[in-house]
């Protein structure tokens, strides 16, 4: 078994984390990587900040029903 | 010169979320703030034969969209009076007591979050325009909508190797684009 990952590998269980995908072995293996490698630790570092910053409450979204109902004004508009 | 083009088809899905954080770190009112994003794209609509290209279509409309909160707010503040600050005392007995003891407490920094984060939405949407069409509607799809992968790909019709790859290069550049005031 490979125990040291290369960087792109590593920044790639980073992103497969964000989203709660990797594996509990890949975990390790990136917290390990991340032991010695400082560029990855800033990538996951914002990359963490990031996923925080979206998960914000205060971020709006509008709904696709929401958009919808606006593309239909729209769509009239544009038909006259 | 005329560089940029204008299609108003695809406002909706490129701006609305965009505009919508824009709106509503100002006027504090979902409702509201949907009526001045329809208005804003309809007055985008009408007068798009003004549109000289200089500017990207985003801030065209934004522009637009800051004069519809500014009449918004000359509106709700035309009724005399409203507009202005009176300054109330509770109770007869702190009458003439120091107003500065009335100003919030600096330290308190609840206010000032709460701006950052009411602008958060602006700044993730903002730099979340600016990416590839592609990617952003992965990354959107993904993080914000929150799909499983499968689901994208069958979507897209791309491999999961595919997928990953496009949403590491959506993170980076959404990283960096909010970099300098963010992180």
């Amino acid at each position: 078994m490979k125990v040291k990952l290369e960087c792109h590998e590593a920044n790639h269980i980073c992103d497969k984390n964000q989203y709660k995908e990797a594996g509990l072995l890949e975990k390790i293996k990136l917290t390990f990587h991340l032991m010695y490698c400082r560029a990855c630790r800033t990538y996951t570092a914002n990359n963490t900040k990031l996923t925080k910053a979206m998960n914000s409450p205060k971020v709006e979204t509008v709904s696709q029903d929401e958009k919808n109902a606006l593309k239909e004004r729209l769509a009239k508009e544009l038909g006259q | 010169m005329p560089s940029n083009q204008i299609d108003p088809t695809k406002w909706v899905d490129q701006y609305s979320d965009y505009l919508f954080n824009y709106t509503i770190a100002r006027v504090n009112d979902r409702e509201m703030a949907q009526d001045l994003i329809s208005e804003t794209f309809l007055a985008g609509l009408k007068s798009m034969k003004n549109f000289k290209g200089d500017a990207s279509e985003r801030t065209w409309l934004i522009s637009i969209l800051k004069r519809k909160i500014i009449d918004h707010y000359r509106k709700s503040n035309s009724k005399k009076g409203k507009a202005e600050v009176h300054i109330n005392y509770k109770d007869d007995e702190s009458e003439g007591d120091w107003l500065e003891e009335r100003v919030a407490d600096p330290f308190d920094k609840t206010a000032e979050d709460q701006i950052q984060n009411e602008e958060l939405g602006e700044a993730i949407y903002g730099c979340l325009s600016k990416l590839p069409e592609k990617q952003a509607r992965i990354f959107r799809m993904k993080t914000i909508d929150g799909f499983d992968t499968e689901t994208i790909c069958n979507e897209f019709d791309i491999t999961p190797s595919n997928f990953w790859v496009i949403i590491h290069r959506a993170r980076t550049a959404m990283a960096s684009c909010m970099e300098k005031d963010w992180f």
